[in-house]
């Protein structure tokens, strides 16, 4: 192994560790709402696009870096994932998976057609100055972007962990999520609690998705792989845990940066599908998961 | 005749009498249907058939598969590069390609039962395993690679290679629809069918009462996989030509899933009447999107109309449908 | 349908360390009708699991007819001949009564005509033939459970494990349960073990009793010997169930 192989796997796992941190983001998202509501949310990635777009239509249009727009973003996915609970997935809490799965599905079309023709299919990326930085840690490059992503997601990542640690909302939806029933007795608003805890994971994967926007271009054929890539994530990591998700997108980020290294780039994804039915067999409950089953 | 007697039991006269006009109705078709209606109906029996061998899986014995583009698929290219490469004719060629699928279910099926995997988590496997040999396929030359594999076009028709016009495609998809439907009635009736449904509703209660469940949820991916791949190479020869990216895709698993689940999961008329309300729909929205000329919005379209149907319909619109025509099919 | 011989032979049971039941061994003769009883989590249930293939007992051995049965999956158990139902019911709840008692009978007939011929004539005897056409979902708690017994005597069992049938049935419900079950066994000659916490079905059915309290045997005798046992009362004392 020549030192410039090591350098160069150093790299790609530097790089695979800041992208992986928002894999997690992405992740936490689809791991909270599951880990509250049994609800799978089988339009994740088109959630994940539609925030892409709305950071590229700030920038385009508003001339405002993603990272600025980001609260924004966050905030009115939080009242869109609140109103959709509220509205369309709310009758469907408790009713068998396929019914969930189509009403999903459904969604994700809508989404992800509405990207399209309002967007039209061509790829769409923003051009920021920090996209030409980059640090230099030692021997490594990092890059500017990158880095900034990645912070930014590691800061929202701790106030999600804020939220549900020390307030009273977020303690009460960790309450429902343990015991339903004794939510119901004790008096708690489980609908709220449940429209509130949509809010949040659609703010996670909105937020993911205006960083996602400063690293790659986005066009509306991604949403698929998100949502799979999602799906790996927190499977890997454990479906319903909030570190299990983080550890995961690491995980899947450096397993993806490592594989297209050491491989064809086209054969990444198949390292981690390799890993999810691995874990699946052998870990079901994942990594970091708790082993209730 | 007493075979005969035991598939047709329960069906009241009425119903009897719908079907037989239904099917002569189907015969003679092509007869009076131009080219577009006709490829119409061939994609709704498409669907039926697909749909029919997707519920036994689903609507039977209560797994959720969302990888089965994977049997499809593994179908479609067997059956397609025998016929490629050596000039080996489909009806020889599907051996191959139902026995390959059926193996491939039968391992999807065993590592997901015998680590007890259930609902979504079962689901996600049979994504992983058809992503996995999706990416597999575009790196592999024998299939023609990400770049697919072609098939020549040849409208002399020749049904020994199942080379020909839409007219022969289209009594050959009948006559796996009308096969699909026989074959899960008369599974319904035996003993295994009971079985499913009994694991269905419950998988401990079932096997207290000697159920093997293991091998029951087994023989129905098997028998589910293996139909799926006469679709599949019916497919490949219908289309001429296989991507992975396609063929594999998980939105060809979803496409496969929707119509049982829309018409009525479990139900054996639930497939064929999700894929007249979805392909109907689908065409509607086409002509629809091509006036109004956004690119999308025929999916958009087709996502409501989705939308509406899991609201107020989520039982399917079969039960639904059936009730209000006074047809009768027994619900097990 | 006849009777077979239970023994069981010091078995025991850990979870994660956590000892449920420990060197339990008792018989119960071809024929007889045995209770167990004890407070909750005393690891009955436990021990019917271990009977019926659900789990396999850690240390011990459970033999039906002196045949080992224990570490056998659950339909292998039921093809060995032990029938049971559970203490949260479990019908097919999507499925009819006909087809609920239908699959049961399919285990020892294979032609579903048959299977549904022999279900009919096991709930004109439950009375529940009246009920055959509704969907198990329907049922009410008390018809769940004889649905339940329904569906476990149609498996043509040598052994019938009824885990809690009586409880939430009304006193006079109660009487018609225990009378089918008696004259099921004196009738067929089957084996019946029960649990339950229902004193009045307890007397009135069983022959003897097995006690267990945190997961070991503390007495075993006739329901008259069992009342006045002083570790049974020790157990008891302030269980108003038990009264």
């Amino acid at each position: 192994m020549t030192a410039d192989f090591l350098l160069s796997l150093a790299q790609a796992v530097t790089k695979g560790l800041l992208t992986g941190m928002v894999y997690g983001l992405m992740a936490l998202g689809l791991s909270v709402i599951f880990g509250v509501m049994r609800v799978v949310n089988f339009a994740h990635g088109e959630m994940m696009v539609i925030g892409m777009y709305l950071a590229w239509l700030g920038f385009e249009y508003l001339e405002i870096s993603p990272l600025v727009s980001l609260p924004a973003i966050a905030a009115l996915f939080f009242a869109a994932g609140y109103a959709l609970q509220r509205t369309l997935i709310s009758p469907f809490i408790g009713r068998p998976e396929h019914q969930q799965f189509l009403l999903l599905l459904a969604v994700a079309i809508l989404l992800v057609n509405g990207a399209l023709a309002i967007a039209g299919p061509d790829s769409r990326g923003v051009q920021l100055d920090s996209q030409f930085d980059s640090y230099e840690v030692g021997p490594l490059v990092l890059d500017a972007v990158r880095l900034h992503a990645a912070l930014a997601a590691i800061a929202i990542a701790l106030l999600l962990w804020l939220f549900f640690a020390r307030t009273r909302t977020g303690k009460s939806i960790r309450a429902a999520a343990d015991n339903h029933m004794g939510a119901l007795v004790v008096g708690l608003d489980v609908p709220r609690l449940y429209a509130i805890t949509f809010g949040v994971g659609a703010a996670c994967v909105g937020a993911a998705g205006a960083l996602m926007i400063t690293i790659i271009p986005v066009t509306p054929f991604l949403a698929g792989e998100y949502t799979l890539l999602a799906f790996v994530i927190v499977i890997v990591g454990g479906l319903g845990s909030m570190t299990g998700a983080l550890a995961g997108g690491l995980l899947i980020g450096v397993s993806e940066a490592v594989a297209g290294l050491l491989l064809q780039p086209s054969l990444k994804s198949m390292f981690s599908f390799g890993l999810l039915i691995l874990v699946l067999l052998l870990r079901p409950q994942g990594l970091l998961g708790k082993a209730s089953r | 005749m007493n075979a005969l007697r035991r598939l047709t039991g329960n069906c009241t006269p009425r119903t009897l009498w719908s079907l037989a006009a239904l099917l002569l109705l189907l015969l003679l078709a092509p007869a009076f249907l131009g080219k577009y209606w006709l490829s119409v109906l061939i994609l709704i029996l498409y669907f039926a058939y697909v749909g029919q061998a997707w519920n036994i899986v689903m609507g039977f014995a209560g797994q959720l598969s969302l990888g089965h583009a994977l049997y499809a698929g593994l179908g479609g290219y067997i059956a397609a590069g025998l016929f490629f490469h050596y000039g080996i004719g489909p009806w020889a060629g599907l051996f191959a390609a139902v026995a390959a699928a059926a193996l491939a279910g039968a391992i999807v099926g065993y590592l997901g039962f015998r680590f007890s995997l259930a609902g979504v988590y079962f689901a996600l496997l049979t994504i992983a395993f058809s992503e996995f040999t999706r990416i597999g396929f575009e790196h592999w030359s024998w299939a023609g690679g990400s770049g697919g594999l072609f098939l020549k076009v040849d409208a002399a028709s020749n049904l020994l290679d199942l080379r020909g016009g839409p007219v022969m495609f289209y009594y050959v998809i009948l006559a796996l629809a009308a096969g699909a439907l026989v074959l899960c009635r008369a599974l319904l009736e035996s003993r295994l069918g009971r079985y499913w449904l009994a694991i269905r509703e419950d998988a401990e209660a079932a096997q207290a009462v000697g159920v093997p469940v293991l091998r029951c949820k087994m023989l129905a991916m098997v028998i589910s996989a293996a139909l799926t791949a006469l679709a599949g190479v019916w497919n490949a020869f219908y289309y001429n030509n296989l991507f992975p990216e396609t063929a594999f895709a998980m939105s060809r698993s979803i496409e496969i899933t929707l119509a049982p689940i829309i018409g009525g999961l479990g139900t054996l008329f639930g497939p064929f009447v999700g894929a007249v309300v979805l392909t109907g729909l689908g065409e509607a929205f086409t002509d629809a999107g091509d006036a109004l000329g956004i690119p999308g919005i025929k999916q958009i379209f087709y996502g409501l109309a989705l939308l509406v149907i899991v609201m107020f319909r989520p039982a399917g619109v079969w039960p639904w449908l059936s009730a209000r025509l006074g047809l009768g099919e027994r619900t097990p | 349908m006849t009777g077979a011989r239970l023994d069981l032979d010091g078995i025991g049971k850990s979870f994660r360390g956590l000892r449920a039941v420990h060197d339990v061994s008792f018989s119960v003769p071809a024929g007889a009708i045995h209770a167990l009883i004890g407070p909750n989590g005393a690891g009955k249930t436990t021990i019917f699991n271990m009977i019926a293939g659900v789990l396999t007992p850690d240390v011990g051995t459970v033999t039906l007819d002196g045949r080992v049965i224990s570490g056998l999956r659950p339909d292998k158990a039921c093809d060995a001949g032990v029938g049971r139902t559970f203490q949260l019911v479990k019908p097919f709840m999507g499925l009819s009564v006909l087809e609920n008692v239908t699959i049961g009978a399919l285990h020892r007939r294979r032609d579903p005509a048959d299977a549904r011929a022999s279900a009919a004539a096991i709930l004109e005897r439950l009375g529940l033939f009246g009920r055959r056409h509704q969907l198990a979902k329907n049922l009410t708690l008390p018809d769940r459970k004889r649905l339940e017994v329904a569906r476990a005597l149609a498996t043509e069992p040598k052994l019938l494990l009824l885990d809690e049938v009586m409880a939430g049935l009304r006193p006079t419900e109660i009487d018609v349960m225990v009378a089918f079950l008696r004259e099921l066994n004196r009738q067929s000659g089957l084996t019946i073990l029960l649990i339950e916490h229902v004193m009045r079905a307890v007397m009135a059915l069983a022959a003897d009793v097995v006690v267990v309290s945190y997961g070991e045997k503390i007495a075993h005798g006739t329901p008259q010997e069992i009342a006045r046992h002083p570790a049974v009362l020790d157990v008891y004392l302030g269980d108003p169930e038990a009264a």
